[in-house]
């Protein structure tokens, strides 16, 4: 993974690399009252957020729940409508504006664009076979069919740690971990470039979880994945994750590579969230920071900066104005008045001992 | 309360085994588990799904559903507060679980915290309603204006904003952290002396579990309460719990105190588990999975149940027969054949003192 970050770092432009550019991206739902459903407010789930993901990196979306984390995975996914903003794709086939797309080029990014799901209890269909299941998106998008079909499912499989043998049993019969590994063939049997995962490993018990992050790091060097991981828990992010991308009521207040995020963080809430992870070493295990507060209604955010009611180092300005996005360096920014000033605390990051 | 020897002992469990009996078979979910519990101490219960952490806790609480389960063996003995100070023992495990004795104690000496909020209140009913109705069922002489006091108090305690209000909301009215604090509120509706925590802060994010798990702390300091802790987390039970004790399909594997099981594991089990799990902080190394899957929960275990994917295991040895509970240093228990013979170098060293 590290090998991919650096050909492609400080790369601009969709020809250096780009597999993905998010610009502006909001998506608000009505909130509506009465028989005739008249929409008297909205949820501003996601609030003019802009980023860009470059070929083979794994980008982690982090926030509490409420957050938009979600909702920003499925508006990149065209899952939901987006209310304003454009994302663009950068495939062999050429470049797709994702909020308008032809029929053709929606059958496309489908195939392209995937989406690994948290619960694999509920994400699986109990009536359909793992053939089936897996086969689906190939029938669907009319990829292979008949034999060819059954090979290519055959060979996905084997290559997320199950075996042929399963292919007609039904998702009963599997643990947590296989499902899990049943819903990651199904969203790679398409050969897409871009997957977002939406926690994918959080419902699964802990000596499960690093089987499934192990091969998901694995898959990506071997199909040239490019992920969006999705998740509360700040040490799966750090663990699978080449940059990080901080969410707070909507919005994107913080983006900048892994260790230096984590290290220094420059938003305020990116440091109230890392202080809030126990310690595991040693000498320091347990400690954590508690903070008071909980994160605003989506749906009633106050003028100006939406993390101002926690906020320690909150000014007068913070309540006027909508923080700038700040730019520490090109590969790092945060949405805070003060992100140059504040000395905000990280954890402690020891040299990076991570094969890839 | 200290003189009277065992005096801060509160809760003794000795070789507590549950079984449920399925259609599809025999659900060994609690096999010899064993442990102690003190006043103002705390417990933490570490294991993944099926490994009998949380039917051990709920069978101190006698609400295990029976059937299907069945208290095959064990005694569950709660050393208890008397009206006149002293202390009284009872065993649990022979108490009618649904007869009033037992229904004085749950809710009474021992309340629970469950691990979601949303589903273990009634949603037809307001937080102080039901806050209120363990009050009336436990205090003697309450009335319902003086249990609704209470009940304002005990939400103010647990740091709820307005509790005056929040008394009559529902459930559904309030965040996941408010409602995990309504809980805690009921749960100490009558000061127990045990609080037993099943996952309580596993559907709540880290800013309100750090938030929570404070609020139990404080608690416990200012009640000298004791409280076992049930959780997968490890993280989480490494900064609330002062021991810990590790299970795997209905087996205690290890158990010491909290510092000594994260730095100096003894059982494959545990160091296995710790090195699978993502830190948030130390150097980055690869994950070691544990390989293969928790077993079937049906499947009978001739040796030690987590023989198949065990890195250290004894061909011939720990497939045949259960492993052994070793001692190899004080206050140290590990269910394994390695230690086998450091035991025996040990107690020898010992009797050598």
């Amino acid at each position: 993974m590290a090998d991919v970050m650096q050909t492609t770092s400080g790369a601009n432009g969709a020809a250096a690399g780009e597999l993905l550019q998010v610009e502006g991206l909001s998506k608000y739902f009505p909130i509506t009252k009465g028989f005739l459903r008249r929409v008297i407010g909205f949820t501003k789930a996601v609030h003019d957020v802009s980023f860009t993901l470059a070929n083979g990196e794994t980008l982690g979306v982090v926030g509490e729940s409420g957050c938009g984390k979600t909702t920003l995975g499925r508006t990149i996914l065209q899952l939901y409508d987006m209310t304003a903003g454009s994302v663009r794709i950068n495939l062999d086939e050429g470049q797709l504006d994702v909020g308008s797309l032809t029929p053709e080029e929606r059958k496309l990014f489908r195939r392209r664009a995937q989406m690994i799901f948290q619960d694999p209890f509920a994400s699986l269909n109990p009536r359909m076979n793992i053939l089936e299941t897996v086969g689906e998106p190939l029938l669907v998008n009319g990829v292979a069919k008949g034999t060819e079909l059954e090979q290519r499912v055959a060979r996905i499989i084997e290559q997320v740690g199950l075996r042929v043998e399963h292919l007609r049993r039904y998702p009963h019969s599997f643990s947590g971990g296989q499902r899990q590994r049943i819903g990651i063939a199904r969203a790679l049997v398409v050969n897409p470039r871009l997957v977002i995962a939406d926690e994918p490993v959080s419902a699964l018990d802990v000596s499960i979880q690093a089987q499934i992050l192990n091969l998901l790091q694995e898959l990506q060097g071997e199909f040239h994945l490019t992920y969006m991981f999705v998740s509360h828990d700040m040490s799966v992010i750090r663990y699978i994750c080449d940059r990080i991308a901080v969410m707070y009521a909507g919005r994107l207040v913080e983006l900048g590579p892994k260790d230096e995020l984590l290290e220094r963080p420059r938003h305020p809430y990116t440091a109230l969230l890392l202080a809030a992870v126990p310690r595991t070493a040693k000498g320091s295990r347990g400690k954590r920071l508690v903070t008071a507060g909980e994160p605003p209604d989506p749906a009633n955010l106050p003028t100006g900066c939406v993390f101002q009611e926690r906020c320690v180092h909150v000014q007068d300005i913070c309540r006027e104005e909508d923080p700038p996005q700040v730019s520490m360096s090109d590969r790092h920014f945060a949405a805070c008045h003060f992100a140059k000033d504040l000395n905000l605390d990280g954890i402690t990051v020891a040299p990076v001992t991570l094969s890839a | 309360m200290s003189d009277t020897g065992r005096g801060d002992l509160l809760l003794e469990v000795r070789n507590l085994q549950v079984h449920f009996y399925l259609f599809e078979g025999v659900v060994q979910a609690v096999n010899d588990v064993s442990f102690d519990v003190h006043r103002g101490r705390t417990l933490g219960i570490i294991g993944e799904s099926g490994s009998g952490k949380s039917v051990s806790a709920q069978s101190v609480m006698g609400i295990v559903p029976s059937p299907p389960a069945k208290q095959l063996a064990g005694e569950i003995r709660l050393h208890r507060a008397t009206p006149d100070g002293g202390i009284e023992t009872v065993d649990l495990g022979r108490l009618d679980p649904r007869g009033q004795e037992y229904r004085d104690v749950r809710g009474g000496e021992i309340g629970m915290i469950f691990q979601e909020p949303m589903t273990s209140f009634s949603p037809l009913h307001t937080v102080g309603d039901q806050i209120g109705e363990a009050i009336l069922l436990h205090i003697p002489d309450s009335t319902p204006q003086s249990a609704r006091e209470r009940t304002v108090d005990l939400l103010r305690r647990v740091g709820i904003p307005r509790p005056d209000r929040a008394v009559d909301a529902y459930p559904h009215e309030l965040s996941g952290g408010m409602r995990q604090r309504a809980m805690i509120a009921m749960a100490l509706s009558c000061d127990p002396a045990l609080l037993i925590a099943d996952e309580p802060t596993t559907a709540l994010d880290v800013t309100i579990e750090a938030q929570i798990l404070e609020l139990i702390q404080e608690l416990q300091d200012d009640l000298n309460m004791a409280i076992i802790y049930i959780s997968h987390d490890l993280a989480v039970v490494g900064g609330v719990a002062d021991e810990v004790m590790v299970m795997y399909l209905g087996l205690v594997m290890e158990h010491a105190d909290a510092e000594t099981i994260f730095d100096e594991p003894l059982h494959p089990y545990t160091r296995a588990l710790w090195q699978s799990i993502p830190k948030i902080d130390g150097p980055l190394e690869q994950l070691v999975p544990i390989s293969g899957n928790i077993p079937n929960p049906f499947a009978v275990h001739k040796g030690c149940p987590f023989y198949a994917r065990c890195t250290e295991r004894i061909q011939g040895v720990c497939d045949e027969s259960p492993p052994p509970v070793l001692e190899p240093r004080q206050g140290h228990t590990v269910r394994c054949f390695l230690y086998a013979d450091d035991v025996d170098l040990a107690s020898n060293g010992a009797a050598g003192d």
